[in-house]
């Protein structure tokens, strides 16, 4: 066994960490954060000339060729930045889904121009309902004479206005929870009849619900064979809730330290606050779960792409239940330890603490996963 | 990065599953497995066995008659002996003074001691704890008094853990108390037949004889017994307790112990419905099997960080406390697995051969006879050892810098 990133992998999270560090301050964050779109053209270009936009994009494409551990590699520095612009959605997620049909020539060139930076698209998959059940979807695609016609409505999507093209899933056939009969279809987010409502998320991210009212696209839009788009789909969320873990590890760890530096600093009854035992037995549970979450984030890294789906799930759902567990304990804990200070706006340590509480939601909560893989491991 | 052992590395572990099911007595094997209490006959006997095999030593090193295992096979050793139920070593001779013999001890001492504590010829206990000094270690107050070519020795040890099998005992004691605590402690081995020492049982909270305190009153002990130089005791102390850390997440041990309350999960009825199926009863399980796999992890990477040294740092108080209090929630589960049938103790019913003898019918599951004992025996893990506590301050302090 072997848990150091190749020469290779450690010079992109060195980039990508430099890169942050010096143009990705928490004050660039404030401001992104302030503004209407909520994520910055100019940092994305900075992304796309890094690479990383171009990571997971095959080299036929133009892409990089790279999987989940340069993906792992990038995730933390990201995490640590807050990076508010659509990498998870549009560079991780969408972009291993596309890679599903890098055959259809359409799907090719949106993958040449995502690595570019030129192009975002987003997956538009889950439904009010389907809660974190991948294959729950009632969305309907009817078809028609010159393609189909879609209705239904997408929940939370990441990024939906940031992107030109929504990858939507629908179903062509059978009940909502079977699993096959869904398709996946790409679609321009300015389409006559799809309406976004957006806002941020709790963690200054931003979102959208994707509503579909008789939706038009052509036969040309649909991605791959008909009703069998589902394991396209899940692969592709397997590959980018094994990103996320990661993003959450750089979180935790950004936190921790913040957290040390602060008990270290703030003086109270005369000494740093640092010096009570309370406090340090605290810390040294934070480091604990920081440091169960990192092993499961490499696990997560190591197996998402295992084709065996039971032995996947398994591993993805033993790292998130883990590492969404710590997301909670240690955000909640650097809050505490920082006393009213952990409360304000002001600090980076709200922020992060926001973060997590997103990470530990998105692609089902720890509840979720401990549920999955008991049904899987029994 | 790569989770897999190398080819090597699986080629070591096939040998030692090989020699497992070949020299592990299958009696042995189905006291360990279900949680029977093991004898001293079966320590020796096991511990023989594996001196035969060149093994009696783990990852001693060859100049020592060990076999020379890096920390990697010592860690695949381990985990293929506990998944197979073989006794986990008593690590007092063998985990605990001998590399202590080695580092610091002079040649006749290690021709002396060494090749006993690797044939199991000589059983060895240790001598740190006392009713004053516990966490505290440094605070003991044992004195050892030169008197011409002997000390001699007045205190009290406890926590003796089966000193009253022990044919050697080593022992911290205080040969300056003028001095700074940890400054004025020496590092002795005693004959447990030398006059003078009595040895007195400890009954525990599950009706076992376990641990012991051990009285010395004018013990008289050889110079030649010390190891190193006088006062400088406490280096070799904790030299001994970095060595106490390795396995110290007994990983192997508790996939052992959760096949086994999966096993009971499975066979207890809830409604007329295998207990394991019950949603909350099925998560609980699940919550610990993960936490386990998380640990495993972490432990493959402090292995791999390490590079075969042989200490482990710091970082073996993560290990030490998430693998306790994972085997307490193990044998935790079991107990409650059981429901009232974990309530029934019969004390003769924790050895294996009042099970094996059909004539005696234990109330409820036969496997439900020993985990209400087992649960209470395992609050231990989180107090020995370093406590849970004191580990954390070793966390706060050495990793985090607090």
């Amino acid at each position: 066994m072997n848990f150091e990133f190749s020469d290779e992998q450690q010079q992109l999270h060195d980039s990508v960490d430099r890169y942050l560090t010096e143009r990705y301050n928490f004050d660039k964050f404030r401001a992104i954060n302030a503004s209407q779109s909520g994520w910055d053209k100019a940092a994305w270009a900075g992304l796309a000339e890094l690479g990383v936009l171009a990571i997971n994009v095959p080299v036929a494409q133009g892409g990089l060729g790279f999987g989940p551990l340069e993906t792992l590699a990038m995730m933390g520095p990201c995490g640590r930045s807050l990076l508010l612009e659509p990498l998870l959605s549009s560079a991780v997620i969408a972009t291993a889904c596309l890679r599903a049909f890098a055959d259809d020539a359409q799907a090719a060139a949106l993958l040449t121009r995502m690595a570019e930076g030129t192009a975002i698209a987003v997956l538009a998959h889950f439904e009010p309902e389907s809660r974190f059940e991948i294959p729950w979807v009632t969305t309907s695609a009817e078809r028609t004479e010159a393609g189909y016609r879609l209705d239904g409505h997408k929940a939370v999507v990441m990024h939906a206005a940031a992107a030109d093209t929504l990858l939507i899933s629908a179903r062509t056939a059978g009940d909502a929870s079977a699993a096959s009969g869904v398709t996946l279809f790409r679609v321009p987010r300015s389409a006559p009849g799809l309406t976004l409502d957006s806002y941020p998320t709790i963690d200054g991210q931003r979102a959208a619900d994707v509503y579909l009212k008789g939706v038009e696209v052509p036969a040309g839009s649909k991605l791959g064979t008909e009703a069998a788009a589902l394991p396209a789909i899940e692969a592709a969320l397997d590959i980018g809730l094994a990103a996320l873990c990661a993003e959450a590890v750089g979180v935790m760890q950004a936190l921790v330290d913040a957290t040390v530096m602060y008990v270290q600093t703030r003086q109270q009854f005369g000494v740093a606050i640092g010096r009570f035992q309370a406090l340090q037995h605290r810390i040294a549970d934070m480091l604990i779960h920081l440091e169960q979450a990192r092993s499961m984030s490499y696990l997560a890294a190591l197996r998402c792409t295992d084709a065996n789906v039971t032995e996947r799930h398994r591993a993805l759902s033993a790292a998130k239940a883990v590492i969404g567990q710590a997301c909670r304990f240690v955000g909640q804990q650097a809050v505490q330890l920082h006393g009213g200070m952990g409360m304000t706006d002001e600090l980076v340590v709200s922020h992060w603490f926001k973060r997590l509480t997103a990470a530990e939601m998105m692609f089902g909560d720890s509840d979720a996963h401990l549920q999955r893989y008991a049904a899987l491991t029994r | 990065m790569r989770l897999e052992f190398t080819e090597e590395e699986q080629l070591f572990r096939e040998e030692v599953r090989a020699f497992l099911r070949e020299k592990l007595p299958s009696d042995i094997r189905e006291k360990v497995l279900n949680g029977f209490e093991l004898s001293r006959a079966d320590h020796v006997m096991w511990q023989r066995r594996l001196h035969d095999r060149g093994w009696g030593g783990l990852s001693w090193p060859k100049e020592f008659g060990g076999p020379g295992w890096n920390s990697v096979q010592l860690y695949i050793f381990e985990e293929e002996s506990a998944l197979a139920g073989a006794p986990r070593l008593i690590p007092f001779g063998t985990k605990m003074v001998a590399p202590v013999i080695m580092a610091f001890g002079n040649a006749a001492q290690q021709q002396r001691f060494l090749p006993k504590i690797s044939s199991g010829e000589e059983w060895w206990c240790q001598g740190y704890s006392e009713p004053g000094a516990g966490s505290d270690l440094a605070s003991l107050k044992t004195r050892a008094v030169l008197d011409g070519d002997h000390y001699v020795v007045n205190g009290q040890k406890t926590w003796n853990t089966l000193g009253q099998y022990a044919d050697w005992i080593f022992c911290l004691v205080r040969t300056d108390s003028q001095a700074k605590p940890q400054s004025g402690i020496s590092f002795l081995l005693i004959d447990m037949k030398s006059p003078g020492i009595t040895v007195r049982p400890i009954t525990l909270l599950d009706g076992g004889h376990e641990v012991n305190e051990i009285w010395f009153e004018d013990v008289r002990v050889p110079i030649q017994n010390r190891i190193g130089d006088e006062n400088k005791g406490w280096t070799y102390a904790k030299f001994l307790l970095g060595h106490e850390r390795t396995n110290i997440a007994g990983v192997g041990g508790s996939k052992r112990e959760l096949a086994r309350l999966k096993r009971i999960a499975a066979q207890e009825r809830k409604n007329g419905r295998p207990l394991i199926e019950d949603p909350l009863f099925a998560a609980h399980i699940a919550q610990v099997e993960i936490d386990l796999w998380a640990l495993e992890i972490t432990n493959l990477r402090v292995l791999s960080a390490e590079h075969g040294s042989r200490a482990p740092g710091p970082e073996a108080s993560i290990l030490k406390i998430r693998g306790t209090e994972i085997g307490q929630r193990i044998s935790e589960l079991m107990m409650r697995a059981v429901g009232p049938y974990a309530l029934p103790f019969r004390r003769e019913a924790m050895a294996a051969g009042w099970q094996a003898d059909p004539s005696h019918e234990p109330p409820g599951p036969r496997y439900a006879a020993t985990l209400a004992a087992a649960y209470m025996n395992l609050r231990k893990l989180s107090i020995f050892g370093g406590t849970n506590e004191i580990q954390k301050n070793i966390i706060s302090k050495m990793i985090v810098g607090l």
